[in-house]
């Protein structure tokens, strides 16, 4: 979670769902009320531990997706991937794997070996071993059947340096793949809309990516985020006020696929606020960004990653998107929730 | 995607636009209403006023449901809500319209059992799950969810679903546009017609604007291209002096209605005497309310409902900006206490206020609030 350069204080009266959803009450919660009392400003997604001359981070997710499984993934796949591609983003090799199982009494034995070896396959294809973690057991209504957290750490790669401050104008946003595909499909597996589309998850490790990213293009690599909870709207808006410049995104170069554009237009949501699990959002230098583009390309899963912006200085603080046709409109955060819990 | 892209093609939509530039006298000024919130919604969302001449002024009028909605109103529904008996249901942009105790979601936070539904058939089946509780579901919308509550409403009585009922809040369109049109503040040259109320009652009951009031009328889709080929159609019966009713939207909106829709419509409602409007006063014959026949899954008439009225927060100047009399950022409260996340008044809570669709889509050159 980035800094908003006004400190915010954290006034609500009490716990709200949408305090969960990963948009501006998210960040008031986490601003205005964890991170002071916890007492580190520094409180990030992703902590970067220098160890002598390596520098390493450390990241920690929870994983509360209701149905268990869905269509291209399942919660134990979510709970690998997701922590991987927190330490992928900070630039990081992931190393290994702490997993706390919370699990509801009543949960089928059956469903928990379905979800552990989900887990035991992501984390072989991310490279990456689960190494401890814990377990326990709450009462039977009082969890969803299960929940889980991992902790990951990862090795930084020595020639990146990450940071919202290092971003200048000129810089170009590149996207890896579609949006909105993971938070539609769950919406959609909960059977509570009569909808029916041939989506899935895109919950995927992004290190392969990440890495080829890093090769083509190291020095001009600013900053990277993984689109989660409150999708890229929301991860860009924070960039954008913690760096104080604006996102100039064109709208026909961002990938949706139709059946997402569908779900939204019928939904009235918008695909820029949608969960992903599977893409992340890089900031590069204009000098490295076609290179950037081809490698990231040349990945499998890659290919339909674009350039879909680039930073300018005004109006500072503000995304937008112009339009084939000329127009623009501001793209905020995410406010609420617009669906009810989906990663 | 069919039926969608081809309303967006960008060469036809600045064809468009440089039509209307072409159209829009430079000596006089165009004030244009669209009724009806989705167009107010589409309007911001593709920054169609961008490319809009500077005399051409769009007014954004009464069409949001949640925005009309009195805080009174939504106060009774939570009141049942307090009810341990009953679970309240209701459409998701209904969960975060502020009432003077609060939000729907507020309550659901404090334990009341409230819960969002995609459609009034799914709080029925909710029913039918629930046979120990009861359920009600709080109904709100123009003609355009009217009939499919009427159809759940035929189908509780059909199947004698004895723990269903609904809070009714639905209001039609057209006594709104009459009150506006009798506003002494009125300055309006012409009206972008609202495509999914007409989908149901056709073009025809806007007739009297034409006729009583010498304004046009253009029902109009929600695509970039409805909306610019509207103004297009409108400019043209302006310049030349003319008021008629148009139906831009022929590729969804028959002239005549939907009469399967309609049927169910008067079979199941009939009108109020009267109803207050947020921000436009008690207007009559402008709300339903279910016929004698279906009292047992009237929750007006199953449960206490106090009927309680608020006046709305002095500061928020809602009722001016539903008129037209005001835009959104001129309200006092605009970004400032009035935001998305925190609405003081109703036309920020829904994607279709147009408070929210200024907020959200237009161009600040500061960002106004971000908390």
């Amino acid at each position: 979670m980035t800094k908003s350069p006004v400190p915010i204080r954290f006034k609500d009266a009490q716990i709200e769902l949408a305090h969960g959803s990963g948009g501006k009450a998210s960040r008031r919660l986490v601003e205005g009320l964890i991170a002071p009392i916890l007492g580190n400003p520094a409180l990030d997604d992703a902590a970067l531990l220098s160890l002598g001359c390596s520098l390493l981070a450390f990241t920690a997710d929870s994983f509360v997706v209701k149905p268990l499984r869905f269509p291209g993934g399942s919660i134990g796949e979510l709970a690998v991937n997701g922590t991987v591609n927190d330490l992928a983003v900070s630039g990081a090799r992931p190393l290994a794997l702490l997993s706390t199982l919370i699990l509801e009494a009543g949960l089928s034995a059956q469903v928990l070996q379905a979800e552990l070896e989900a887990m035991q396959q992501a984390a072989r294809q991310a490279g990456v071993q689960v190494v401890g973690g814990d377990t326990k057991v709450v009462e039977h209504g009082k969890a969803d059947g299960l929940f889980i957290s991992t902790s990951g750490i990862g090795l930084v790669d020595a020639r990146v340096r990450l940071a919202a401050a290092s971003v200048r104008p000129g810089d170009q946003v590149l996207l890896s793949g579609p949006i909105g595909d993971h938070g539609i499909t769950i919406l959609l597996a909960r059977g509570e809309l009569d909808l029916e589309a041939s989506l899935k998850s895109d919950t995927r490790s992004v290190w392969p990516l990440v890495e080829a990213l890093i090769e083509a293009a190291a020095p001009g690599l600013r900053w990277m985020r993984d689109p989660t909870r409150g999708g890229v709207a929301t991860a860009l808006n924070e960039l954008a006020r913690e760096a104080q410049l604006a996102l100039r995104l064109y709208e026909e170069h961002i990938p949706i696929r139709d059946e997402v554009r569908g779900a939204c237009e019928i939904l009235g949501l918008d695909p820029l606020h949608i969960a992903n699990e599977g893409q992340f959002i890089a900031i590069v230098g204009p000098e490295c960004s076609e290179a950037a583009l081809e490698a990231v390309q040349r990945v499998a899963g890659g290919q339909e990653a674009r350039l879909i912006g680039e930073v300018v200085e005004n109006p500072a603080g503000v995304v937008y998107t112009v339009s084939s046709y000329g127009s623009s409109r501001v793209v905020d955060m995410l406010v609420g929730d617009p669906l009810p819990r989906i990663c | 995607m069919k039926y969608v892209d081809e309303f967006r093609d960008p060469k036809l939509i600045e064809k468009t636009a440089e039509e209307i530039r072409r159209l829009a006298d430079p000596k006089r000024h165009y004030r244009i209403m669209e009724v009806c919130g989705g167009h107010t919604h589409s309007i911001y969302r593709f920054g169609l006023q961008d490319l809009l001449p500077e005399n051409l002024e769009l007014v954004h009028g009464p069409g949001c449901p949640v925005c009309v909605l009195p805080m009174g109103r939504v106060d009774d529904g939570l009141k049942l809500a307090q009810d341990p008996q009953i679970i309240l249901t209701a459409f998701g942009d209904m969960m975060r319209v502020p009432g003077q105790m609060g939000t729907p979601l507020e309550m659901k936070a404090k334990g009341a059992d409230i819960r969002m539904v995609y459609s009034p058939l799914d709080a029925l089946k909710l029913a039918q799950k629930n046979p120990e509780r009861q359920v009600v579901f709080f109904a709100i919308g123009f003609e355009t969810t009217a009939p499919s509550t009427a159809l759940t409403l035929k189908r509780a009585q059909q199947m004698g679903i004895p723990n269903f009922s609904v809070f009714c809040n639905h209001v039609t369109i057209v006594p709104a546009m009459r009150a506006i049109l009798d506003s002494p503040d009125m300055r309006l040259d012409g009206f972008v017609g609202p495509g999914h109320v007409s989908t149901v009652i056709g073009c025809r009951p806007y007739e009297f604007v034409a006729r009583e009031y010498a304004r046009p009328v253009v029902v109009s889709g929600f695509e970039p291209l409805d909306l610019l080929q509207s103004l297009v159609m409108l400019l043209r019966q302006i310049n030349q002096g003319q008021a008629r009713v148009e139906n831009q939207y022929e590729r969804v909106v028959p002239w005549e209605g939907n009469p399967a829709a309609l049927a169910a419509l008067a079979e199941v409602f009939e009108l109020r005497p009267y109803f207050e409007w947020r921000g436009l006063g008690f207007i009559s014959q402008s709300a339903l309310k279910l016929r004698p026949e279906y009292a047992p899954w009237d929750a007006e008439a199953r449960f206490e409902v106090a009927g309680v009225r608020v006046t709305d927060p002095k500061a928020a100047q809602c009722g001016e900006v539903l008129k037209g009399v005001l835009k959104p950022p001129q309200c006092k409260l605009f970004g400032k206490e009035c935001t998305p996340e925190k609405p003081v008044g109703a036309l920020m809570v829904s994607s279709e206020g147009a408070c929210a669709a200024y907020y959200n889509y237009v161009h600040r050159a500061e960002p106004v609030s971000g908390d």
